[in-house]
């Protein structure tokens, strides 16, 4: 099993039989460098890291070796979203590394975050000596206790014999079946002492065995549901893009004719430029891709898990609608809603069953969405994606996002930050392929973007990076621009800055009676501009431009597409008063879903 | 609500424990009682689980259990097809005055005392929990100054066993 694996095997098998040393005696190891060693014989080529006490000896085998490139980050934090930004743009296994203790603790935010948003990273931490454990030595946390709720799984090592297979145990668990984030914790004794260095290490793993492949009759009976549907939807989530399954999805739906949403955490599964691409659903979805989950009789929901940013209220989402649900983990069908047809299995392989059984089913049954299609053209001509400007005289932030989008194109990685910057960078980059773009979606991390975005440069070092990032957010991660200088990780940033925590504040202008309680952070206009981001940003040794005015955009863009020897900070000092349209109110039913502020489109009475 | 019980298969390994037990809490289930032991497999334990939940939710605490990596098989035993015993210790207020009524209802019920001193008895009973609260309430009137309960334990009738089919491969 290298890192290249394509598809998640069913069972768990030993790794990289392939590269195992030659027979005989095997070589003596350290507990280190048997840490270096595996990785290296998974195809670990990139780690994100900072030393401390408790992995000094594993710090000391990474400078002696040329096989894997260490990047020496400034905070773990940074070491854990960059971990997930490499495997979300590229599907490779993330690797971060952090001490004993704060180390260790720092990277639970990452950690949390992968954990939500199904990212495969292997975290490794170094514990104190075995024979200190549990006596509140210095720098001792309980790491494994403290992320058990938010890992897939963890290791606790405490004898250099057992480092092989908890390494290769962790990256299997990490990249196959859903994916998510697993943690070794190796005592520093466990990384002084030696072993014989066995390759591959026998997996015990007896309790894992991910179903990939799907129940036929559950596929028949889905893909004849779909030959009789008048109103189907395929309700796309961040599942497929993990299971790189865009390509049999395009197939599916251009067969069946049936209009596709995406998830926020699967913007690029499916191309935008696509005819039968509604957009997004949810509270910030577009008015078609919302009514049509909420009003089809047929939703095949394709490893996408319900998440009540996407259905509103619940007890009134999509009341006439038949449940295909389908997911590698069979805890998230029926979680939420019932299925009327479950199937577990891989993404890919469903959907390429899904496909021979429709062709199948409609020699017999003749499908007919023609009145549907109708009816959905009409939201989506009536009510396109849109802003208003601003009547403060500053710049939209939808209009900076878009030209971004526009004047980069689809081959480059977006990454962005949590909050309104987010949404619109869903809305208005337009997204052709997988992978493209990378977000915080279930934990909603702010400060994900910057480190994610170095992680992604580093995994794809030919495609152009974009983070998208808010003055909130900047503020809470930039010091991986210092990473990024050093190690020639030419990122380029956009701040959005609107001066303030942008979407809290849109909550407190709607629900709050505009009562803007500590949502004015003083970064943008007409404020005392602290930090200045332009200071801040040269201070980095990054190229730092502020755009104040429309004009200004497209050049400072293009310089910074033109800039690829250090990062690139962009300070767009945008209007405060601009929100994220639509939106559907919390706690009610997507019928209710708002164009505008106080403007609901019509829909049919149900 | 109702109640199930939940026979787990698992790996022997450190922390498996807290990772049920935290399972149960973080997904806002309540354990009833718990009971864990070795099994016939070196390196295999087996949790007995009674919880109190509708079939919905159960249906979601099986899945998620089943995700845990160390967790290999689950099964709920149907009470009418498994045999289900609770173990309880109860010290009785016993003197020479009650001694005699407290020993008839440890015959009558099939339990056993296992230390007498001057004034109180250490009664052991084995049951499933209709006999053992039976027993209690039947006692209480002497008083009861402590009781020792361990969780269900239940297992399957007739041939077949929960780590059969796991080791074919």
């Amino acid at each position: 099993m290298t890192a290249e694996t394509p598809v998640p095997s069913p069972s768990p098998s030993p790794a990289a039989s392939a590269a195992a040393p030659d027979s005989g005696t095997p070589e003596i190891l350290t507990g280190s460098g048997a840490i270096i060693r595996s990785l290296e014989l998974l195809g670990v080529t990139d780690v994100f890291g900072l030393p401390g006490g408790a992995v000094i000896p594993l710090y000391d085998e990474l400078m002696s070796q040329t096989a894997i490139r260490h990047i020496l980050v400034r905070h773990e934090q940074g070491a854990g979203h960059a971990a997930e930004g490499y495997a979300s743009a590229s599907n490779r296994v993330g690797v971060a590394i952090a001490t004993s203790g704060p180390g260790a603790t720092n990277l639970v935010t990452a950690i949390a975050d992968a954990y939500m948003d199904s990212v495969p990273i292997l975290c490794i931490t170094g514990q104190v000596f075995s024979t200190l454990m549990g006596t509140d030595a210095f720098q001792e946390a309980d790491i494994v206790g403290i992320t058990m709720p938010i890992t897939k799984h963890s290791f606790l090592v405490k004898r250099p014999e057992d480092i092989p297979a908890a390494i290769a145990s962790a990256h299997l668990i990490a990249s196959t079946g859903r994916p998510g984030p697993v943690l070794v914790d190796i005592t520093k004794d466990a990384q002084q002492k030696s072993a014989p260095f066995i390759w591959p290490p026998k997996l015990d793993l007896p309790g894992y065995r991910p179903v990939t492949k799907p129940h036929g009759k559950q596929v028949q009976a889905a893909a004849q549901l779909l030959a009789e549907a008048k109103k189907p939807v395929l309700y796309v989530g961040g599942g497929v893009i993990r299971a790189r399954a865009s390509e049999e999805l395009l197939t599916f739906a251009e067969l069946s004719k049936t209009p596709v949403v995406t998830t926020l955490m699967a913007r690029g599964a499916f191309p935008d430029s696509h005819d039968q691409h509604l957009g997004m659903p949810g509270m910030h979805g577009t008015v078609s891709a919302v009514l049509a989950l909420q009003e089809a009789d047929l939703i095949i929901a394709l490893g996408s898990r319900f998440d009540d940013r996407v259905t509103g209220k619940v007890s009134e989402f999509a009341p006439h609608a038949t449940i295909v649900h389908v997911d590698i983990d069979p805890a998230e069908i029926g979680k939420i809603r019932a299925a009327d047809v479950p199937i577990v299995g891989d993404a890919k392989e469903v959907i390429a069953d899904l496909t021979v059984a429709y062709a199948a089913a409609i020699t017999t049954t003749t499908p007919d969405v023609s009145v549907w299609w109708t009816y959905l053209k009409g939201l989506r001509d009536e009510f396109p994606l849109g802003y208003s400007e601003p009547t403060d005289g500053l710049m939209s932030p939808q209009f900076v996002i878009q030209r971004i989008g526009e004047l980069t194109g689809p081959e480059a990685v977006y990454a962005a930050g949590v909050g309104q910057h987010q949404m619109w960078a869903a809305q208005f980059i337009k997204y052709e392929r997988p992978n493209s773009w990378l977000n915080s979606g279930g934990a909603g991390t702010m400060g994900y973007s910057i480190p994610a975005a170095m992680g992604a440069k580093v995994a794809e070092p030919d495609r152009v990076v974009w983070s998208i990032d808010g003055d909130g957010c900047f503020q809470m991660t930039n010091q991986e621009l210092a990473t990024c200088t050093i190690n020639n990780i030419p990122i380029k940033v956009a701040i959005i800055n609107n001066s303030s925590l942008g979407m809290v504040r849109q909550w407190q202008t709607l629900f709050y009676d505009g009562r803007h309680s500590f949502t004015d952070l003083h970064t943008g206009h007409g404020s005392a501009m602290v930090p200045d981001f332009v200071k801040l940003s040269e201070a980095y040794g990054a190229l730092a431009i502020r755009v104040t005015s429309p004009d200004q955009v497209d050049d400072a863009i293009k310089l910074a597409l033109a800039t690829n020897d250090r990062p690139v900070v962009i300070d767009f000092i945008v209007s405060r008063d601009a929100m994220v349209w639509p939106m559907v109110p919390q706690g009610v039913s997507n019928s209710y879903v708002q164009y505008a502020k106080d403007h609901a489109p019509t829909w049919e009475e149900e | 609500m109702s109640t199930h019980v939940l026979s787990l298969l698992v790996e022997d390994k450190p922390g498996l424990l807290t990772r049920v037990a935290g399972l149960f809490a973080r997904r806002g289930f309540n354990i009833e009682s718990l009971a864990v032991g070795h099994t016939e497999v070196p390196g295999l334990s087996r949790i007995t689980i009674l919880v109190d939940v509708e079939d919905a939710p159960l249906e979601q605490v099986t899945k998620q259990l089943n995700k845990l990596i160390n967790v290999i098989k689950i099964v709920e035993l149907d009470p009418a097809q498994s045999v289900q015993r609770e173990h309880l210790l109860v010290k009785v207020r016993a003197d020479n005055t009650t001694r005699s009524m407290v020993l008839e209802a440890v015959t009558l019920f099939r339990a056993r005392v296992v230390d007498v001193s001057v004034d109180a008895v250490v009664i052991e009973v084995t049951g499933d929990s209709g006999k053992t609260q039976a027993l209690l309430r039947v006692l209480e009137p002497y008083g009861i100054k402590e009781i020792a309960q361990s969780g269900l334990l239940a297992i399957g009738r007739g041939s077949k066993s929960i780590s059969e089919r796991i080791f074919k491969n």
